[in-house]
Order: C-alpha cells, then sequence, then structure tokens
C-alpha cells in the first residue's frame, strides 16, 4: 500500500473545485485513458487577470486526484505570470510529498496548468515537441530533458518516477539513458559493458580512456600520462611533461587518474606509478 | 471499522483450528524431527500425518510430497530440475498469463539462452492449445501452465493438457497454487509430473509451500543440504507450519466434499450479479465457465482501480485490483493485458476473491458500498460523460 500523506488522502477523498467551467478562459487537457491517468483542468479569469475559479476532472489514482485538486486551491487568486512560476515540486509539497512512484501525478498538474494558459494566451497548440522516446507513454526527448534538468533526476527509474517515460517495456531505457548523460554532461562514448572484460578489451579501453579523457586534462597543466603495463587489475602509468615533477602527481593519480579509469573501465583497478 | 475480507487470493486467514494445531510445536514440542531420541520423534510423526493429508488433498501419495517454503520457492525448484534433468534440451514453454513466480523465471532463463515459447490467450482467458501443442519439439524440456489463474480465476484444461504434453515425452509442471483447496484436484488421473502448491492460499500460515513431484520423475534439489525431505530438499523442517499446513489440507478436503465450495461460489455469483446489474459499463474479465469458485474480476469502464480500491478501503473492504497503479508499475496487469482487455476497463479492474468465512452479509454490504464509489469517481472523470454522449 503506498504511504499518502492525510492531506493526499483528504484531496483524494474530498476533492476541491471538481466539474467543468463552460465558458473557461483557460483550459488544458493532459493524459490519456490508456496511460491511466487524465486531467482536465478549467480556469477563469477576474477583471483584474487573476484566476477567480479553477476547476478539475480527473481519471486517474488517489495521487492523481489529490494533485489535481491541489493545483486548482494553489491557482487561484493568482496572475497567469504567478500561476505560471507553480512547479511540480510545489504542488507535491502542497500536497505533504508524493510517493516518489506517483510523481508523474505531479507533473501532470504543472502540464495541464502551462496548457490551460497556452490556450488562453492562445499560443500555437504546441504539436508534439521534439522526437519520441518511448512509444509506450508517448513521451519525447524533450520532455525526459527537462526533467533531468528541472527535477534533479540522474536515474531510468527517476525519469520514470516523473514522466512515465520507460515504465512498459523498457526498449527505450537505453536512449532514455543517453539523454540523461546529455543533459548532465557526462557523455560517455566507453562504458564498462555488464560481462566481464578479457584482458585485451581491458588493456585497449585503458588506453582509449587515457588518450580521450585523461591526457586531454592533463594536458591543460602540460603534463602526460603514458601506459606502461596492466597485470590483473594493477595498471602501472609513467606520469611526464610537469607533472613529473610535480609534488601532487600522487594526488592527481590516485584522485583523478584511478577514479576516472574505476568510472570508464572497471571499478576494481588500481594505478601505480612506475618511476 | 470491521473489516470485509475478499482478497483470498492474495493470501487467507489462519484457519483457528489451524492455529490450535500448530501452537505445541512453538512451545512444548519442539524436537528436532531428524533426531534418534522419541522427543524428536513424535514431531517426525506428526510430520508424516500432515504429508498424508496434503497428498490426499491433490491424490497423491505422501513419498511424492516435498515440503518447500512458499509456492515461489516450488515452482523454481520445479523448473530448475526439470532443465537440469535434461541439459540438452534448450526450450522451455509456459502461458502469458502465469505469476511473476514462473514469468519472471522464464524470462530470466531465456536471457541465460533458453528459448522460451510464451503460449497466448483469448479474449476470455483461456489457453490456446493449438499453439501450445504446435510449439513443443524434441529440444523442449518442460511446459509449466498455472492451473487457475490467480487474478482471473480462469482455469486451464490442466488434465487434457498434461496427458497430452506427456504422451510426446516432456515434462509437465503446473502452478496449482489458487487451484488447490479450491477444486478438487487428483493428479493421479493427470500426466502432471510437479505440482506447486502454497499453505496460505487455504487457511494455513505463510512461509510453507510444497512440492509434488510424481514417483520416478527425474529430479535435483534446488535446496542442497541434509537427507531431510528423502534429500530432495535439504534443511531443518520448518515444524509448525507442516503441521499447520497438514490440518488446513484436511480442513480443505472436507469442505471441498461437504459442498465442494459451493456456498462459496453463490456468494461469489450473488456479488458479480449485483454489480453488473447496479453498474453500468461494467463488465467480467475471464471465461465465467472455468472458473475457481471464489473468484470474480470486474472491469469498471472509465475509472482507475486505485482509487477504488482506496475508496473501499475506508468502509473496511479488502479487495485487490489489476491496475496499474497499485504495483508501482505503470501499465496494467499483463494477465489483462495477453487477453486484449481495453485500457478503458483494465485499468479499472478489480478482483474479489472469496473465502469459506465471508458472509452473506458482507456480501450485500459490498453491493451497496460500490456502485456510490464507482459514480462518485465517473463524476470526477474527464471520460465518463464524453462518453455517455458518444
Amino acid at each position: 500500500m503506498w504511504e499518502y500523506t492525510d492531506k493526499v488522502k483528504d484531496h483524494f477523498l474530498n476533492p476541491r473545485n471538481v466539474g467543468v467551467i463552460e465558458n473557461a478562459d483557460g483550459v488544458g487537457e493532459v493524459g490519456s485513458i490508456a496511460c491511466g491517468d487524465a486531467l482536465t483542468f478549467y480556469f477563469k479569469l477576474d477583471e483584474n487577470g487573476r484566476i477567480k475559479d479553477a476547476t478539475f476532472q480527473t481519471f486517474g489514482c488517489a495521487s492523481a486526484i489529490a494533485s489535481s485538486s491541489a493545483l486548482t486551491e494553489m491557482v487561484k487568486g493568482k496572475t497567469l505570470e504567478e500561476a505560471k512560476q507553480i512547479t511540480n515540486e510545489d504542488i507535491a509539497e502542497y500536497l505533504g510529498g508524493l510517493p516518489k512512484e506517483k510523481m508523474h501525478c505531479s507533473v501532470m498538474g504543472r502540464d495541464a496548468l502551462e496548457k490551460a494558459i497556452s490556450c488562453y494566451l492562445d499560443e500555437p497548440e504546441k504539436e508534439v515537441e521534439g522526437e519520441i522516446v518511448c512509444e509506450c507513454f508517448g513521451v519525447t526527448d524533450r520532455e525526459i530533458e527537462r526533467v533531468v534538468r528541472e527535477n534533479h533526476v540522474s536515474t531510468i527509474e527517476g525519469v520514470t518516477d516523473y514522466v512515465k517515460a520507460g515504465g512498459g517495456c523498457g526498449n527505450c531505457h537505453d536512449r532514455i539513458q543517453e539523454i540523461i548523460d546529455t543533459v548532465l554532461g557526462k557523455e560517455r562514448p566507453v562504458r564498462k559493458k555488464a560481462p566481464a572484460l578479457t584482458n585485451l578489451q581491458k588493456i585497449k579501453l585503458i588506453e582509449e580512456s587515457i588518450e580521450r579523457e585523461i591526457n586531454p586534462n592533463l594536458k591543460k597543466d602540460a603534463g602526460r600520462l603514458e601506459l606502461i603495463d596492466v597485470d590483473g587489475n594493477r595498471v602501472l602509468v609513467r606520469l611526464g611533461g610537469s607533472c613529473a615533477a610535480c609534488a601532487k602527481s600522487p594526488v592527481t593519480l590516485k584522485h583523478y587518474v584511478e577514479s576516472k579509469l574505476r568510472e570508464l573501465v572497471s571499478p576494481d583497478l588500481v594505478v601505480e606509478e612506475v618511476k | 471499522m470491521t473489516v470485509i475480507y475478499v482478497d483470498n487470493n492474495a493470501t487467507t486467514k489462519v484457519a483457528p483450528e489451524v492455529l490450535e494445531a500448530m501452537l505445541p510445536y512453538f512451545s512444548d514440542q519442539y524436537g528436532n524431527p531428524s533426531s534418534m531420541h522419541s522427543f524428536g520423534g513424535n514431531v517426525a510423526g506428526a510430520i508424516k500425518a500432515a504429508r498424508e493429508n496434503v497428498a490426499n488433498l491433490i491424490g497423491a501419495t505422501p513419498g511424492e510430497i516435498v515440503f518447500t517454503s512458499c509456492g515461489t520457492e516450488s515452482d523454481g525448484t520445479a523448473i530448475r530440475a526439470a532443465i537440469e534433468s535434461y541439459p540438452d534440451k534448450k526450450h522451455i514453454v509456459t502461458s502469458r498469463v502465469e505469476h511473476p513466480a514462473i514469468k519472471n523465471l522464464y524470462e530470466s532463463l531465456s536471457k541465460k539462452g533458453y528459448r522460451t515459447t510464451f503460449v497466448p490467450v483469448d479474449g476470455m482467458g483461456r489457453l490456446d492449445m493449438d499453439f501450445l501443442y504446435d510449439s513443443l519439439s524434441e529440444d523442449t524440456a518442460v511446459v509449466s501452465l498455472m492451473w487457475g489463474n490467480n487474478e482471473t480465476g480462469v482455469v486451464f484444461p490442466i488434465e487434457e493438457i498434461s496427458r497430452e504434453v506427456k504422451s510426446r515425452g516432456i515434462l509437465f509442471h503446473t502452478d496449482a497454487v489458487q487451484a488447490v483447496g479450491k477444486i478438487p484436484i487428483n493428479v493421479g488421473d493427470t500426466g502432471v509430473d510437479m505440482l506447486s502448491l502454497s499453505g496460505h492460499k487455504f487457511h494455513a500460515p505463510k512461509g510453507i509451500g510444497a512440492l509434488y513431484i510424481r514417483k520416478g520423475t527425474k529430479f535435483s534439489p534446488f535446496m542442497i543440504g541434509g537427507h531431510q525431505e528423502s534429500g530432495r530438499r535439504g534443511g531443518t523442517e520448518n515444524t509448525a507450519a507442516i503441521i499447520g499446513i497438514g490440518k488446513a489440507a484436511g480442513l480443505a478436503s472436507e469442505h471441498l466434499k461437504k459442498d465442494g465450495y459451493g456456498n462459496v461460489s453463490r456468494l461469489r455469483d450473488k456479488l458479480e450479479h449485483a454489480l453488473l446489474e447496479k453498474v453500468p459499463n461494467a463488465m467480467v474479465n475471464g471465461d465465467t465457465n472455468n472458473r475457481l469458485p471464489n473468484t470474480t474480476s470486474i472491469a469498471f469502464e472509465y475509472v482507475e482501480g486505485e482509487a477504488i480500491l482506496l475508496m473501499m478501503n475506508e468502509h473496511g473492504i479488502c479487495a485487490s485490483s489489476g491496475s496499474a497503479c497499485t504495483s508501482g508499475s505503470l501499465e496494467p496487469s499483463h494477465v489483462l493485458r495477453a487477453m486484449g482487455v481495453p485500457f478503458t476497463a483494465a485499468h479499472g479492474s478489480i478482483r474479489f476473491s472469496l473465502s469459506r468465512y465471508n458472509t452473506e452479509d458482507e456480501i450485500d454490504v459490498i453491493i451497496e458500498t460500490l456502485p456510490p464509489i464507482i459514480e462518485r469517481l465517473r463524476e470526477l472523470s474527464p471520460f465518463w460523460k464524453k462518453a455517455m454522449e458518444g
């Protein structure tokens, strides 16, 4: 059973502002019955341009209904500029938090709000922006990028919790990982694959990592690293250039070279300097 | 608030007689059944009687029963024993609607190089028998099919299928966890080589299951250790739980003989008919002609299962759902999807599973409580009005 806060339970069992506003100023529809949740959000402005009335209709679980109900309460009295500032985290916070697997309910609320505001401003209907990555839930690369950037999500499961992408067949997991890596600036063309590396593969990967990752960085300080030998998990290297004379070179070796090689090649590697 | 428990395919209440039978084995009767002294030997005698009861419940002989810790262990032991016994055969067969204990095991074996066939079902959850038989070959090590489905209650014709599979020289296993104790089973009349069962589905405690292994079937143990269970499962016996499953099996046999679950199925049918009558756009998932007597899965269109369950929970009614949101996954149950139940209905499917402890009054309360809940959620749903307006 989910651990819902009392506030979530309250907004689920006693949802506020249910229904349709017939002559609404803005309407936002998100989700679908196939996805398991959907929300239609309505608002009406007063003469000062503040949201006078907001209502919703939701198909979905308790947290979807509670998030929708919370949203309608949160926007009341706000100008559209102010309402635009509401994030999905704000909705979750208003409810005293949501289980992480349910964060997508709060994202649905924010999306409906954005759509309703666009509808009022008569902005052109944003067609599917970007390229569909998750076929099961119709999620685009743009949406995944956004959640990685704005919600500090750094894993595939995290992306699934927030926007559902990857929660179906799982075929898009590699692509989601790529997007996460790109957004977080971690382009990792050489990644250790699950099966153990052969010695030959390991040596090649170490060589490649030194040439592509490590030496370009050391070069900034006029240093360089030379691979001498690989003995099991011992990586024997010689420091050249300015590194050779640098008092900090043992620190560079352990803290930079070794951790980089562990990240890129194998977590078991130990780097040793050959004088 | 009184609890109305109609989630008996998830787990059942321990029968008071079962608890009573178990208690001495938690206190005074703590001997090890393997010991040479009579203090332990007495416990061995009680286990022997329990084994006979379990064997009787499914028409087996006591020597064919191995006690395990749960249904999942029984399933895993059976499949691993089958493929170890026939190391040259690399094809394994099951259905698309199995419990995760089989489904996920097969998926993991498929990653290890086994060719796996998941036999489809039709819209009523009935197995595609032609597909099954066409898939079999000399390379097939084992066929594993569930006897009764945990979500819909649909019963596969295991007697017929197992005989056909066996006649082709292929091992047959059945996950009968939901069927044992609810319908009469006589493995002697079938081609079943191995059968899994679990105590807590028929009023024994959790943590005890059994695997039936037909005499003469090639077998290798999963838990290797001492000579317990005739060398087929090492580890000191869970004595109290074994006594419990023995007592529960005895009670189940009695009840099956007495009225064959007739009262349970009467209450289930009453609930089902009343809900279908009172709630528009509701339908039963699965083949109602071949079904466990205690189970009904009802789809309520345009509403979501978790919301229904939580609102029923407010009234003390415990059921479960094939909806995505309840499990933490995002897609509705693989069983309903395999049956092609449309999304409008799959997300709003609720499973009621009764036991002999349910009363007419309880069923009446559910019949009164549920329709207004569905109505309320439909008022909240943006799809309901649209669907009604066509």
